[in-house]
């Protein structure tokens, strides 16, 4: 189990956020997250990624507890275990693409080669330009790069496709589903969109606090 | 719609408070420290007038050659209807050194000039008396020493002048002569022409502005040079304050312009917001300065006395112009630090993007524009070095190669951020370390450029009076060569004095002086004895061969530097001497610290030449344990007054002292210089602090904690401080270099050899580095305990 979240709760004030919610990923698997605009999607995804704490319950990425870490051992699993994708790409405007690529792997201490990752993702005639000069759907692409490049063992991405019109989105999440897939990787993506939520191997829904398929 | 639109655009300080204090304390801190320095000059520059205009500041009739004038000349005169008043200057001891006293004729002198009234005010019989009143300000009166009976204090004389009646002075000085007569305003239509009456004297006009003032300018000047500085530093932080706040309201000011408001609306509402705050920081501003220049005034009032011998009243009273000019120049400021952001606004487009422009992200065109602006900065400069003369063509070269430094900083820093950036490890933290910190340049640039000029500013003062300090002490050395210094209290006590201590002492070198008029200007004459304590010790720049055997055969004079630069003189021209008579220079020697011209003839020529010679001070020569017996003999024995005797230790410590003194203004303004640029470094990282988080949230959210971020945020800041300090340090030095042989030659009249002070660029850059790590501190510190929250916010705020 890459992935294990249990009994998970989360309250902001008088709203209950998350109510108990409990999910489990595996190694290659593909998971939609679906809701209504403030069910709490983001919050789940920062939850596992260790963003933010939860209220109650447990958050384990490769069986380790990630709120029973320091704040600077949990950073340390966020650069080796997981990956993550914004909507906003939030590359590093002062690095080149392919520095941004290889930085998390980098970070995490392991050497890359992006020429292969870049080639998969279309960027290979974009690896010394910087991100400014790149469309959204580029970026998005790059963001993904940087995700992949440090071999996660969970990709967590937020609305990945939001920024970007139905071509170029559909043509990034299914790059992300098939680097996934290729990889090995866990998938856990926030999405809008019920027709690109098909695309997974499966889809869930969030709605006041609980977890449906 | 009008308060309206006001509130809308109000709401945004209210919202940013720090940024509001940012915006005004920068505006108070630049317009505090340029009217603190307007104060000082203002009050110096009063009691400069106060002593020119103590007679009126009229039309006199002198001789040119600077022979005193006779009282047949002045009986002459009258009985020929020429309407004059005789006037005598001359010296009273002071408590810590002399003080002038004016002689003037009560009868005779104009009643409307500040001398006038003054003997008005204790009326006619008490000033003539029969010892004569000697009349001055509380704060003159203190300073005179041994004339308590005949001492009467008028509030509001001039500074460090004394009036008494003719007679009174005649006697002090002991001589019946005057030395030149008041034209007075309203003469007869009828009268002989003067050169039947008094063949010897010519009209001397008045000048518009004081010798003191006129001498006294390159002091000012230089304070002046200070005050902008400070100014142009603190509007550095009103620009970036001005910047941010506008860049933030783009889409409420397009939102505004969307929903029907006109640009001309909307422009004079952020114009009358700007004036608010200008008034506001600008009266803020303008109290420190009162206190500022309230501090430093007892400072620069030693300074003028120590180095032109002006006497400054050691009490602020400000007219009200100057507050008015403090409000003009804040709100000058102001508009000068928003004048372009202005212009964007009234350029905006109600369609423009609401996308924020990255306020701190420059493109490399504005570097280029930097750069060439630099360049011609530095020409100007540079023209006015080498074309132009005098204290402005100076101070243009300063100023130009300061400004041309800070324009030319960003791209420097750049170039070397790059090279860095190669010859680090390739990690990827330390990789994006110099990446990003030169992507943030444009935002911490102006702070930056305002830190270089604080420090190249301080650099080149410091080395400038280092070095001034360093020749001073040798030239002390050289100057105070004898070890005891003492001065009879009557000249009739001088031969049983001599008789006492010429057995006890190897040599006694008579120091005899006179004041005179050299080549138009005050001066002194020295006699000297040949002696082997000047012709190893005397401090000489250039000579002649065998000077000194040329001194003692009469067959010329020596020169103070001062003296030699403003005639032009060098070894082997002829000098125009006063009582109309000439002699050949045979050295220019370095007088540090004197304002004065000083020719030094031999002793007999001096008392052949002149018969008003002060005859009572004499050098000892003797072996240093013997000072202490002596000193005993003088005072016990001899029944001198210890006062009277002064060891040479003593003379360059007090000499020191009064040269520590002397440049503790400048000190002083080298500190608030620092402070001001530490701020601007503050409210720059503060304000870039906010708008850095959604750049450091990716970096936090894929694996590096706060503390390491905050860490490297502290690194950022001391590394850019580093490296501008080094980037100072040439400009500091040229800077230095322009002071000493350029500022000080034009200003003072001599010039000092450049020596470097390596200690105190340490001491420099741990203030910097101080100055930066606390300004970095504090915006880290809120990084390092950041809330997630705020953090995961960047992400949620995405849709």
């Amino acid at each position: 189990m890459v992935v294990y979240v249990s009994a998970l709760k989360k309250r902001f004030g008088d709203v209950t956020i998350l109510d108990g919610v409990e999910l489990t990923l595996s190694r290659g698997e593909s998971v939609a997250l679906t809701g209504e605009s403030g069910s709490g999607k983001s919050t789940l995804l920062h939850i596992v990624a260790g963003l933010e704490p939860p209220d109650a319950g447990t958050v384990k990425i490769d069986e380790t507890d990630v709120f029973a870490l320091s704040d600077a051992d949990r950073a340390r699993l966020r650069r080796q275990k997981i990956g993550i994708v914004f909507q906003q790409f939030n590359l590093i405007p002062s690095l080149t693409v392919a520095q941004n690529i290889s930085f998390q792997a980098r970070l995490a201490g392991e050497s890359v080669d992006t020429t292969d990752l870049a080639d998969s993702l279309g960027l290979t005639e974009h690896l010394s330009k910087f991100p400014e000069q790149l469309s959204g759907g580029q970026q998005q692409r790059v963001a993904i790069g940087r995700a992949l490049a440090a071999n996660p063992s969970v990709i967590l991405a937020d609305e990945p496709t939001g920024n970007l019109d139905e071509t170029t989105g559909d043509a990034v999440f299914n790059l992300l589903l098939e680097a996934a897939k290729t990889s090995g990787t866990a998938l856990l993506v926030v999405t809008h969109s019920t027709r690109l939520a098909e695309k997974a191997d499966r889809k869930l829904h969030l709605s006041h606090g609980m977890l449906t398929p | 719609m009008i308060r309206a639109v006001l509130l809308a655009l109000l709401s945004h300080w209210k919202r940013r408070p720090f940024q509001l204090f940012t915006l005004v304390t920068g505006l108070a801190l630049a317009t505090a420290l340029w009217s603190g320095v307007q104060a000082l000059n203002a009050e110096a520059r009063q009691s400069y007038d106060d002593a020119a205009n103590l007679l009126g500041g009229d039309t006199r009739l002198i001789d040119p050659t600077g022979a005193p004038v006779s009282s047949e000349t002045f009986l002459a005169l009258r009985q020929n209807a020429w309407l004059v008043s005789p006037v005598i200057e001359g010296w009273l001891p002071g408590r810590d050194g002399r003080v002038r006293v004016v002689g003037v004729d009560p009868l005779t002198m104009p009643l409307n000039s500040p001398a006038g009234a003054a003997v008005a005010n204790i009326g006619i019989a008490d000033f003539l008396g029969p010892a004569g009143a000697i009349l001055a300000s509380p704060a003159t009166a203190g300073r005179i020493a041994n004339f308590d009976e005949q001492l009467r204090t008028i509030d509001g004389l001039a500074p460090g002048i004394a009036i008494a009646d003719i007679s009174t002075v005649q006697a002090i000085e002991n001589r019946v002569s005057y030395d030149h007569f008041i034209l007075l305003p309203e003469q007869p239509f009828e009268q002989p022409e003067l050169v039947e009456i008094a063949p010897n004297l010519a009209i001397e006009e008045p000048d518009t502005a004081s010798d003191l003032a006129r001498l006294t300018d390159s002091f000012h000047l230089n304070l002046t040079a200070f005050g902008l500085l400070s100014f142009v530093v603190g509007l550095f932080i009103v620009n970036g304050a001005v910047g941010l706040a506008f860049e933030q309201r783009r889409t409420v000011f397009r939102t505004l312009r969307a929903i029907g408001v006109s640009n001309t609306v909307l422009v004079s509402l952020l114009i009358a917001e700007l004036l608010i705050f200008a008034l506001v920081a600008g009266a803020i501003g303008i109290a420190l300065g009162y206190l500022i220049a309230a501090a430093l005034l007892p400072d620069v009032a030693a300074t003028l006395r120590g180095l032109y011998g002006a006497n400054v009243e050691g009490a602020l009273t400000l007219a009200p112009s100057w507050w008015l000019s403090g409000l003009v120049i804040a709100v000058l400021g102001t508009a000068l630090a928003a004048a372009t952001h202005l212009a964007q606004v009234a350029r905006l487009s109600p369609l423009a993007t609401a996308q924020p422009r990255a306020w701190a992200l420059a493109s490399g065109g504005t570097m280029r524009l930097q750069l060439g602006l630099a360049g011609i900065a530095l020409a100007i400069a540079l023209t006015a070095g080498l074309i132009g003369g005098g204290l402005i063509a100076g101070f243009t070269l300063l100023g130009g190669m300061l400004i041309a430094a800070a324009l030319a900083l960003p791209s420097a820093l750049t170039w070397v951020l790059r090279i860095a950036e190669r010859l680090s490890p390739d990690r990827p933290l330390v990789q994006w370390f110099w990446a990003d910190t030169r992507q943030q340049l444009p935002g911490l640039s102006l702070a930056l450029m305002a830190l270089l000029l604080a420090l190249a500013a301080n650099i080149g003062v410091s080395t400038m009076v280092g070095s001034f300090r360093l020749t001073f002490t040798g030239w002390l050395d050289q100057r105070l060569a004898s070890e005891v210094y003492i001065g009879a209290e009557e000249e009739s006590d001088v031969p049983a004095l001599l008789a006492f201590v010429t057995p006890r002492v190897e040599a006694v070198l008579p120091i005899w002086h006179t004041d005179a008029d050299i080549a138009g200007a005050p001066g002194e004459i020295y006699g000297v004895v040949d002696h082997p304590t000047y012709r190893e010790n005397w401090p000489l720049l250039s000579a002649l061969p065998s000077v000194w055997d040329q001194i003692s055969d009469g067959e010329g004079a020596l020169v103070n530097e001062q003296l030699a630069r403003r005639e032009d003189l060098n070894p082997g021209d002829t000098l125009q001497m006063p009582g109309g008579w000439s002699t050949t220079v045979l050295g220019v020697y370095s007088d540090y610290g004197n304002p004065l011209g000083q020719v030094i003839l031999p002793l007999e020529v001096l008392t052949d030449r002149y018969s008003d010679v002060d005859k009572q001070d004499f050098g000892l020569r003797l072996p240093v344990d013997d000072i202490p017996d002596l000193r005993e003999a003088l005072i016990k024995d001899f029944g001198l007054p210890p006062e009277n005797i002064v060891d040479q230790s003593e003379l360059k410590r007090f000499s020191l002292d009064v040269f520590d003194r002397t440049f503790a203004v400048s000190a002083a303004l080298n500190v608030l210089t620092l402070t001001i640029a530490a701020v601007a470094i503050l409210t720059s990282l503060l304000t870039l602090a906010a708008m850095r988080l959604p750049q450091l949230a990716p970096l936090w959210a894929i694996g590096t904690s706060r503390r390491v971020l905050a860490r490297i945020e502290v690194i950022r800041a001391l590394t850019l401080a580093v490296l501008t300090f080094v980037l100072a340090i040439p400009v500091g030095l040229v800077l230095a270099w322009v002071l000493l042989a350029v500022i000080n030659v034009e200003a003072f009249g001599w010039r000092l050899p450049l020596h470097l002070f390596p200690r105190d660029w340490i001491w420099l850059l741990a203030l910097s580095l101080l100055a930066a790590g606390l300004a970095s501190l504090w915006p880290a510190r809120r990084l390092a305990t950041r809330a997630p929250a705020d953090l995961i916010r960047v992400f949620s705020h995405e849709r």
